[in-house]
């Protein structure tokens, strides 16, 4: 390198610092609440747990798991995503290939783009939303959850200019010459071309179901149906103890382990899938700043 | 065709409610359903401006926002220019991968692990704070308090991913002008000043200017897992008094016309803030 000053070095060494510090301060926070999870409840209820775990013990784990809310909860989260990250990229890939076509071969092209980003420009609001879902009858039931975010027009762009720069006219052409119509032509030619592309979207919409809760909280009135986070929310955040746990268990372990184990393993699949979505995530974010 | 199922959908989710806005200028009544509900032209909007909580609570949003978007350009440019002056590759991956760790993780977890972290009686911040002699604060009960925490753990959970944008624009700057700078005797911190930043100059327009629609946003998520009626004074926002006042409360007419409002005012800056966008840094959605 050519700028070798020696201010340059002092600069050098305390970026290193800032930046390790500033590493720490953004995982800190996660150590403390795992080592609170696996500490001993006296100690956790005595705050005098920091980052490693005394007492150690698995006993907020069992019981978390061993607990059926919980569980059931874990499930409808997992069942949200699945159904949710298929519904919704199978519209939005149909809708993508549509729009993905010249003016000349679509006409109205304009107008259905402008349709859907109409939708990221202004919305009914919340009360006119849960107004119209729970007169759909939608209430408590998984579709409340799935249906109504399955159109994501950031999403939809995304795929769209990925199909437009991505996959060769000459190909389409050709294959239209052979007698493929629409559909064999998106199946055959456009989906595995786009495999990147559809697995970036699908990780978007796959965090995106796993980490929202609000809709559960609104739609589903009766708290057996909330998806994880949901459920999370009503104990750690709003204190419902009617939902914690059975009483023998609150008796033997503290009410702060339980709650650091919940939150804990619903972080957990986020933390383990993270690094690879980041990946995508920064190739997504520079391919949705591209221009057409 | 293929563009049906996405177009219903939108239709019936998307354009759906924008029907029901007729709502906020009705006295609605779910039993009555928007034709017999007695019409009550714009009172609901009225009650929303002479009404001083309202006031109060549109106030709050525009401090949070603005506080959240200034911060929100300046502490992602700082970390990515600081990161561009990383050249151990190993070390950059290292500290970009941690700091973007927040980011995905939801608010009801932020908000679990931070209700517990700044607890007063033993939290973690006092606990360290307490090392230096200063009292236990209580971060999210006080309304001295509330809104810069509510700033500062947005900027904890952002920073990392929204650094990715600048960094982006940072690695497209042309290296034979930093050459030439070199040659023209420039050290580190004038090349910085003269071509990092001025390169950066239209996507710190960009992001700006789209954030100005939502500026009426705030961050429902968080402030929805962080607040409590302790805090209402300094940090009810929006859509959480429209959560309260319309699904909670059940006045869903009063509730649609706040957030009509919202929506309106919004509706008219995003349009603002892409006309700059495109005007200032060339920049178009598709």
């Amino acid at each position: 390198m050519i700028y070798k000053t020696k201010t340059y070095r002092i600069f050098t060494i305390f970026n290193y610092i800032f930046l390790t510090l500033a590493a720490i301060l953004c995982i800190l926070p996660l150590l403390h609440i795992l080592a609170v999870s696996l500490s001993g409840s006296a100690a956790a209820s005595a705050n005098i747990v920091t980052l490693w775990p005394i007492d150690f013990t698995l006993e907020a784990y069992e019981k978390t798991i061993g607990n059926n809310n919980f569980l059931r909860a874990f499930g409808i989260a997992v069942l949200r995503v699945i159904l949710g990250t298929a519904i919704s990229m199978g519209v939005m890939l149909c809708a993508a290939y549509s729009l993905s076509k010249n003016d000349s071969e679509f006409k109205g092209r304009k107008l259905y783009i402008w349709f859907f980003v109409f939708t990221m420009l202004f919305n009914g609001g919340l009360v006119p939303t849960y107004i119209l879902v729970t007169s759909l009858g939608l209430t408590d039931t998984i579709w409340a959850l799935v249906l109504p975010t399955a159109v994501n027009t950031f999403n939809l762009i995304l795929l769209l200019n990925f199909f437009r720069t991505s996959v060769p006219k000459s190909l389409e052409e050709s294959a239209f010459i052979d007698g493929a119509g629409h559909i064999k032509i998106f199946l055959k030619i456009y989906l595995p071309i786009s495999v990147p592309a559809i697995a970036t979207v699908s990780l978007f919409t796959m965090v995106f179901h796993w980490n929202q809760w609000f809709d559960g909280l609104i739609y589903m009135t009766d708290e057996a149906n909330y998806p994880l986070q949901t459920f999370l929310q009503s104990i750690v955040v709003r204190k419902d103890l009617t939902n914690v746990v059975d009483a023998e268990t609150l008796r033997n372990l503290s009410q702060r382990t339980v709650e650091a184990a919940q939150i804990f393993i619903t972080a957990l699949p986020m933390l383990v899938v993270y690094p690879f979505i980041q990946k995508y995530f920064v190739k997504g974010i520079v391919l949705g700043s591209e221009k057409e | 065709m293929l563009l049906i199922p996405g177009v219903i959908l939108s239709l019936i989710f998307q354009y759906g409610p924008m029907g029901g806005i007729i709502m906020a200028f009705q006295d609605y009544k779910p039993w009555l359903g928007f034709f017999e509900s007695e019409w009550v032209g714009l009172e609901h909007f009225r009650t929303m401006f002479e009404f001083d909580y309202a006031r109060q609570v549109i106030w709050n949003t525009l401090v949070i926002s603005v506080l959240k978007l200034i911060t929100g350009l300046v502490v992602p440019i700082t970390v990515a220019l600081l990161l561009n002056e990383v050249y151990k590759m190993a070390f950059k991956r290292t500290i970009q991968t941690i700091i973007y760790l927040p980011y995905f993780l939801s608010w009801v977890i932020l908000g679990g692990i931070l209700i517990d972290i700044l607890s007063p009686e033993g939290g973690l911040v006092n606990m360290v704070l307490g090392v230096f002699g200063i009292d236990p604060i209580f971060f999210l009960g006080s309304n001295d308090w509330f809104r810069s925490t509510v700033v500062i753990t947005d900027i904890w959970k952002e920073t990392g991913f929204n650094t990715i944008v600048f960094l982006a624009a940072i690695t497209a700057v042309n290296p034979n002008l930093y050459e030439a700078a070199v040659i023209d005797g420039a050290n580190r911190w004038k090349q910085t000043l003269y071509i990092t930043l001025p390169a950066m100059l239209p996507i710190i327009i960009v992001v700006g200017t789209l954030s100005l629609g939502n500026i009426l946003n705030a961050g429902f998520d968080q402030i929805f897992n962080l607040y409590n009626p302790l805090v209402y004074e300094s940090g009810d926002i929006i859509d959480t008094y429209v959560y309260r006042i319309g699904l909670v409360n059940g006045d869903f007419s009063y509730g649609a016309a706040v957030g009509l409002f919202k929506s309106a005012i919004s509706l008219v800056l995003i349009v603002i803030g892409y006309r700059l966008a495109y005007r200032y840094a060339g920049w178009r959605i598709f």
